[in-house]
């Protein structure tokens, strides 16, 4: 019983990673059906930036406000500078975009910074909480309860507020949106700063656990990629689940069945879930634009 | 002879394989050369499947992985002929692509690139994993393919680079020339009208999902003999030729040179394979500006290099 | 004085037409995985090989001869490390080759090195790469095969028969694994427990739990390098799992005791070198000057602590660079006679003896077994 326990907590801790990476993945899709594949470089950008200025000797919490704000602006420049340029352009043109985007911030990470692996303290110590013969570190619950906050934040901005729901009518249909007066740009302009940002939130919060190196970026950004997909691109349940649902696979597999193919279990169930929905979890119906 | 685009292309290449080793400062150049032949091989695939059908795949370098690892393993484990290695390693993937394509085509843009991002990957882990079979990540000598001696006693001398830059590069002309005629054929009619649009070629009746899967396991033939190539000029080869960079490697040289046409995914496939050579002067931006070639080709010559070029010199000349 | 003279004579000889090639500057090439996975070892040994020649150079070279040396990385790809290598030698035409960051690199370069006749020592650990032994391939780290045996030797000493083990999926990891698999039962050890992790995991508590969990477990060992050691470590202590555990060389540097915390470090043990324990070694101590000389020309130039694998770098070059001179030729021939006839030379990993048979040069002995004391490197024998 305690060891089940011991699995879940390392699969909602690892999905609760996985999770804020497909959020952030979610945003961007919202506004431009684009896949954001340089999101995993906003999440090591958060780590690096953070630990850079920390170890400069700038408290804590203020590096890691810098990093996420950092961190928006430059998804904002990539918005501005190399996704609205190539508006229109087919889906896999944009993935070469976001790939080149991802490998041109690691390449300057690694000049900026440097190829080593870094870290800084855990915001509530390192001592493990024990629960049922199990244990979980209060760093996991810091991750955890970050993406349940930015769901339930995305959750109301998207259904409660007007710039909201400018965001999900853009994503709808384009052109209607900007008929009804909605400034698209800057629809887009905000998705790309948000997303960035969750993505150094998750940096942020992750690294004390994960540890950061310029080049943890991609590792993130293929399994909240995947974990978005599973859940159904564009939609924040999906992507919470999705994510929370690798993780849990993941640990699980290692757990009972076999460690060195945990990875390959989260991609069978995903292709096991895309035959049977091919939408995801909970993925809208596309419908086929002629 | 009236000259068509599919002749023009095959002499093109062909005229560049011949007279390039004039320019070649030294023997090193034959092994770029022929790396350059290897991924052409390759690209030419993900221009059938990706310029002519409009299907992406993130995980092509399974299928490399596939033919690579059939040289290294099927003359040790079965007594054939590397030769037929190559023929057995083309004829799996085929059949895994044939198998997996159809759930997997019914799956659109990002779902597919999802699907085939994990097919690739499942593949990569398998060679990866399986320690006793595969040697694991260290990776396994393959046998000597042993044509050069064939050709030695035949009279024609070739230092191993020369032999694998003319072996590679005729290989590659005849890739090119089978994706030309499949171009000009009516199932490759069938295919770009279907890239257009999948609902207006089904309602004049192309069997769209049979198209998709023949495009499917045709590109998947083509990048596993790219491996298998690989493997035996190598005469080594470890889990990396199957890994999704390399994937992602093979999408970017086709759609960078112009997914549209067999010539302009060489073309691309020849930039970014000379791109890390060039680069090695400041090897410590390599990332950077490769990160930035990538971007703003998509960006400003969205149909690709050498498209782009092209049109831009017939303009000039009108 | 002595230089005007040689370049006089230098002089002389090319006028004779008769200038041997050795006298021109010595070329040495490099493939290193400086980016990519492998980045963490292949950094420090890029640096190490710039640091060394540098400071060759501003001694006046070898022999008056100065040194070039041309760096590639290979990005940890073997078949890039195959492209570099053709390069270097038709291109670049170095006497040498210094790298192959991972063995599959390593085993890419020799191949070329090999055919063209060309010296080349590795920097990657698999026996495979000198066994059976090839004229032309040399190589610094010891094999997995030693660490392996070094730690059960310290194992069987302390009296466990039953062991756990987690690997890195990564090359380093799943080498070394298999490696010690084969030699455990030498040893009387029995594996009980079989885990992996990928490198890029952030946890590892799954694997750890099964493995606390499996009966009659003594000991851990954790062959791999990266994070996933520092993670597994932590997760270790998270657990509390009061269990003896060990690491592999793939983390001998002061990096891995920050990175993992000194507590939950504390009591780890791992087969390094002197390098960790320079202020430790003995005064009369063969590697003790060359260790801290290079430990503080390290740390001075890069601020970051110096590692294991800087150190194979390291002696790499001063291996390669002792031949040259003893051989008073830089034609690749007279170098690889001359690192072959190499006999007690002291490098920062051990004391270097190579022979025809033997093309590693190195034994047991120069493994130490360290233990992680109050957040510090020390003996255990």
């Amino acid at each position: 019983m305690s060891e089940l326990l011991q699995f879940l907590f390392s699969g909602v801790t690892v999905g609760a990673v996985y999770a804020l990476v497909a959020l952030g993945f979610t945003i961007i899709y919202n506004a431009s059906d684009v896949v954001n594949f340089a999101q995993g470089e906003f999440v090591m950008l958060g780590g690096m930036i953070t630990w850079f200025a920390h170890q400069a000797g700038i408290p804590l919490p203020v590096a890691a406000f810098l990093a996420i704000s950092i961190t928006a602006a430059i998804g904002v420049a990539m918005n501005k500078l190399a996704i609205e340029p190539a508006r229109g352009a087919p889906i896999v043109s944009l993935i070469i975009i976001t790939i080149g985007a991802s490998i041109f911030l690691q390449g300057a990470a690694q000049l900026v910074f440097d190829k080593q692996i870094h870290d800084f303290p855990a915001f509530s110590g390192d001592a493990p909480i024990r629960v049922g013969g199990a244990t979980i570190l209060p760093q996991s619950l810091w991750v955890i309860g970050g993406a349940l906050a930015v769901f339930v934040g995305l959750w109301i901005f998207f259904t409660r507020t007007l710039l909201g729901r400018a965001v999900l009518a853009t994503s709808n249909n384009r052109l209607a949106a900007q008929l009804v007066g909605i400034n698209t740009n800057f629809v887009m302009t905000l998705s790309f700063a948000l997303s960035a940002g969750i993505g150094a939130l998750a940096g942020v919060l992750a690294t004390p656990i994960t540890l950061t190196a310029y080049n943890v970026g991609i590792a993130f950004a293929l399994k909240g990629f995947a974990g978005a997909m599973l859940g159904g691109m564009g939609n924040p349940k999906g992507a919470l689940v999705g994510g929370f649902l690798i993780g849990l696979i993941e640990a699980l597999t290692a757990g009972y069945l076999s460690s060195q193919y945990k990875d390959a279990a989260a991609f069978v169930v995903i292709l096991l879930v895309l035959f049977v929905r091919p939408q995801g979890l909970f993925g809208r119906k596309s419908t086929d634009r002629v | 002879m009236k000259m068509t685009p599919k002749l023009a292309t095959l002499l093109v290449l062909g005229a560049l394989v011949l007279l390039a080793p004039f320019l070649f400062p030294s023997n090193f150049y034959y092994r770029v050369g022929s790396l350059i032949f290897v991924n052409a091989i390759a690209v030419t695939g993900i221009v059938i499947l990706t310029g002519y059908a409009g299907q992406i795949s993130l995980g092509h370098a399974g299928f490399a992985g596939i033919g690579a690892y059939a040289c290294a393993l099927a003359p040790a484990h079965f007594g054939i002929h590397p030769a037929l290695a190559v023929v057995l390693g083309a004829a799996i993937s085929g059949l895994l692509a044939w198998l997996v394509g159809r759930p997997i085509l019914r799956l659109k843009g990002y779902y597919l690139g999802v699907a085939t991002l994990g097919l690739g990957i499942l593949i990569s882990m398998m060679l990866n994993n399986e320690r006793q079979l595969t040697r694991g990540p260290d990776g396994i000598d393959v046998p000597e393919l042993g044509m050069r001696a064939l050709l030695k006693g035949w009279g024609l001398d070739l230092t191993n680079g020369q032999f694998w830059y003319y072996f590679c590069g005729l290989c590659m002309i005849l890739g090119a020339w089978l994706a030309l005629n499949l171009h000009d054929s009516p199932s490759g009619r069938a295919l770009r009208a279907l890239h257009g649009s999948e609902i207006a070629a089904r309602t004049v009746g192309v069997d769209v999902a049979r198209m998709k899967l023949q495009a499917f396991v045709i590109s998947a033939v083509y990048a596993s003999v790219s491996g298998s190539l690989l493997a035996l000029q190598n005469k080594f080869i470890t889990p990396d030729v199957a890994g999704f960079m390399h994937s992602i490697e093979m999408v970017t040289m086709a759609v960078l040179g112009g997914v549209g046409s067999v010539l302009g995914a060489i073309f691309g496939a020849a930039i970014l394979t000379l791109l890390p050579q060039v680069l090695t002067i400041f090897a410590e931006y390599e990332q950077l500006v490769l990160g930035l070639v990538m971007m703003l080709v998509m960006i400003f010559l969205r149909e690709g290099l050498l498209p782009s070029i092209l049109r831009k010199l017939r303009r000039k000349g009108e | 004085m002595k230089n005007t003279m040689t370049t006089t004579a230098l002089a002389l000889l090319v006028a004779l037409g008769a200038a041997p090639a050795a006298m021109a500057e010595i070329r040495i090439g490099a493939s290193i995985s400086a980016t990519g996975p492998a980045a963490f070892l292949g950094d420090p040994e890029a640096k190490t090989l710039e640091l060394l020649v540098e400071e060759l150079n501003a001694r006046g070279g070898i022999d008056g001869e100065k040194v070039k040396l041309v760096l590639y990385d290979d990005g940890g790809d073997p078949n890039k490390a195959r492209t570099f290598a053709t390069r270097l030698i038709e291109d670049d035409e170095v006497v040498a080759i210094i790298g192959g960051t991972t063995t599959g690199a390593s085993m890419s370069i020799l191949a070329v090195a090999e055919d063209a006749e060309v010296p080349f020592i590795s920097l990657a650990g698999a026996i495979e790469i000198i066994k059976p032994v090839r004229p032309f391939v040399f190589k610094t780290p010891h094999t997995d095969r030693m660490a392996c045996q070094k730690i059960f030797e310290d194992m069987q000493k302390r009296g466990f028969t039953k062991i756990g083990m987690i690997s890195g999926t990564d090359g380093f990891g799943a080498s070394m694994q298999a490696q010690c698999k084969d030699v455990v039962e030498d040893y009387g050890i029995e594996i009980v427990a079989d885990e992996t992790y990928n490198p890029t995991d952030a946890d590892m508590t799954a694997q750890l739990t099964k493995i606390r969990n499996a009966s009659g477990v003594q000991a851990v060992l954790n062959p791999g390098f990266g994070q996933g050691p520092s993670i597994v470590t932590r997760n270790y202590r998270q657990l509390a799992i009061d269990l003896p555990l060990y690491q592999s060389h793939g983390v001998a540097s002061n990096g891995f005791i920050e990175l993992a915390g000194a507590p939950a470090a504390e009591g780890v043990r791992l087969p390094g070198t002197a390098l960790l324990v320079a202020d430790l070694l003995a005064e009369d101590d063969p590697q003790r000057g060359i260790v801290v000389a290079y430990r503080d020309a390290f740390e001075e130039k890069t601020k970051t602590p110096v590692g294991t694998f800087g150190g194979y770098a390291h002696d790499a070059f001063l291996i390669l660079t002792d031949a040259i001179s003893r051989a008073g030729s830089a034609e690749p021939d007279d170098i690889r006679d001359a690192i072959e006839a190499t006999s007690g030379l002291a490098g920062t990993t051990g004391i270097y003896s190579f022979s025809a048979e033997d093309h590693l040069g190195l034994d047991l002995s120069a493994f130490r077994m360290l233990e992680i004391r109050n957040g510090a490197w020390t003996l255990v024998d």
